[in-house]
């Protein structure tokens, strides 16, 4: 198959603010990923976009300009950022176009993600009596994980310190002040064993990108950056979901571990070969699932590889470089496309400030969310090897 | 109180909670089936914090934090319920629990050690 590259990223400011809207966030990243590619909108031949709570990404056009172009909306949950991918990859490969945008993007007050039974079929007692909380499904899928592989909450607290130290070095990132473990441990309890401040908000921002032919990209002349997989799954039976009121006995499947794993087969390398990537961290349980899932270590293995330090910018295996969502918030729409925004730059060695050493080749993202649905790309500059 | 009432597939003997007319695994029809009463602490957490009204309910005396796990059954099912206990800090993963039905969600109970 054609290989299909990016040549062009670009996010708006992710946070919380009082007047700009979601679609604004939308524009100003789209012009931002146009920019960084080097061409007008014009040369734009397809588009494709979402957001989970912020309209429709085909309004758009409205502010960037009536040319007419085929602009299909996405709306695909925590996956929607990675859909679009999928779709402007399959349109190119499909010589629909040949220059295509990926735009996610989102605006979510204070305290979203509240849902209400019937939405997922569930008894009105669901709600009632207090289980339709999204952080007690965190909570409960890492207190049973700790407990089958040994990983201590002074674990949990590491990754949230890095998210925050990697988002004090990144400037777009939401949350920039650096937080010690140890305050990090004392924030208050959520959901045992989280703590408030391991946890991501719902926040707002938005993430383009530019897809193209590799022949497009040698017009334009900006670094190409590779896209090897792009791939989305829905769970298989057996897995462990927010708000389910039963689970399969036995061993928990993951569709994050499937997404990875057809990811890495479709691109034709390894979760050793990636230099620099991103993972879903809705809250640091997560990411510390989400490395054993997609392949980088063993069950268990977390504990002695984030103590040391793998995890870090300079480590063997980068984690959230810009950091992920807990520094960035989490805007539905636009975090998958945030991450790969993220792997562009670094493995176009323009993470200033927080560049991972080395010139990283090859990189990863994952987004994961409910209920059941993963996103994974698999990414490289510079040829295969 | 009584026992949950689930369903079992016909074809692959998957069972789940609340009972479903057909399997989320292989989606043949299924049957009723009256759950164990008895079983263990799959995982659990504490909700610490009031969940938003609506859809939450408080108690007449007002929120108090709460636990909620899932529960292990012999069934090769587990299912979510509401802890009642009071003693937060003795919940442990494995831990013995009676399980039933109620007019809301399923609520357990820590049992003493058989």
């Amino acid at each position: 198959m054609e290989d299909v590259v990016i040549a062009g990223a670009g996010l708006s400011r992710f946070g919380r603010t009082e007047h700009t809207s979601g679609r604004e966030h939308a524009v100003t990243a789209a012009r931002a990923a146009l920019a960084d590619a080097g061409i007008p909108w014009a040369r734009v031949g397809a588009a494709f976009g979402g957001s989970d709570a912020a309209g429709l990404a085909d309004t758009l056009v409205a502010r960037l300009g009536l040319t007419g172009v085929p602009f299909v909306n996405v709306k695909n949950g925590c996956a929607t950022g990675g859909s679009a991918v999928l779709s402007a990859v399959n349109a190119i490969r499909g010589g629909m176009a040949d220059v295509v945008l990926a735009v996610g993007f989102d605006k979510h007050p204070r305290g979203a993600f509240d849902p209400m039974p019937a939405d997922w079929g569930l008894d009105d007692a669901y709600g009632r009596d207090g289980l339709m909380v999204t952080t007690q499904f965190f909570g409960m899928k890492i207190q049973r994980y700790m407990h089958e592989y040994g990983i201590s909450a002074r674990t949990l607290a590491l990754v949230a310190e890095k998210a925050y130290r990697n988002g004090s070095r990144n400037p777009n990132a939401w949350r920039r002040t650096p937080l010690t473990a140890a305050e990090i441990l004392a924030s208050g309890p959520v959901n045992d064993p989280l703590t408030r401040y391991m946890f991501c908000s719902p926040g707002e921002g938005a993430a383009a990108l530019v897809l193209c032919s590799p022949a497009a990209a040698r017009e334009f002349g900006s670094t190409p950056v590779t896209v090897r997989a792009a791939v989305v799954r829905t769970r298989r039976f057996g897995s462990f979901e927010v708000f389910s009121p039963s689970l399969a006995g036995g061993e928990l499947t993951s569709v994050s571990r499937d997404a990875a794993a057809a990811a890495f087969a479709a691109a034709g390398v390894a979760p050793a070969d990636v230099d620099v990537c991103q993972l879903q961290d809705t809250e640091s349980g997560a990411e510390v699932m989400h490395l054993a899932e997609c392949g980088f270590c063993a069950d268990g293995e977390q504990e002695k590889l984030i103590a040391d330090g793998a995890t870090e910018i300079g480590g063997a295996l980068p984690v959230n470089t810009d950091g992920g969502c807990i520094a960035n918030g989490e805007p539905i729409g636009a975090s998958g496309l945030r991450q790969i925004c993220e792997v562009v730059q670094q493995l176009r060695g323009r993470a200033a400030g927080r560049q991972v050493p080395g010139e990283p080749r090859i990189g990863f993202t994952h987004v994961y969310g409910a209920p059941g649905v993963s996103a994974c790309t698999v990414l490289s500059v510079g040829g295969r090897r | 109180m009584p026992a949950l009432v689930g369903s079992r597939c016909a074809g692959c003997a998957v069972t789940v909670y609340p009972a479903d007319p057909s399997c989320p695994r292989c989606g043949e029809g299924t049957s009723a089936v009256t759950l164990s009463i008895r079983g263990s602490l799959w995982t659990w957490t504490v909700q610490r914090y009031a969940p938003k009204s609506p859809p939450y309910v408080a108690p007449p005396a007002g929120f108090r934090p709460f636990a909620v796990a899932y529960v292990e059954l012999p069934e090769q099912v587990r299912i979510a319920a509401v802890v009642d206990t009071t003693d937060l800090d003795s919940l442990r993963i494995g831990g013995p629990v009676r399980i039933e039905a109620t007019g809301g969600v399923p609520r357990a109970t820590p049992i003493e050690e058989a």
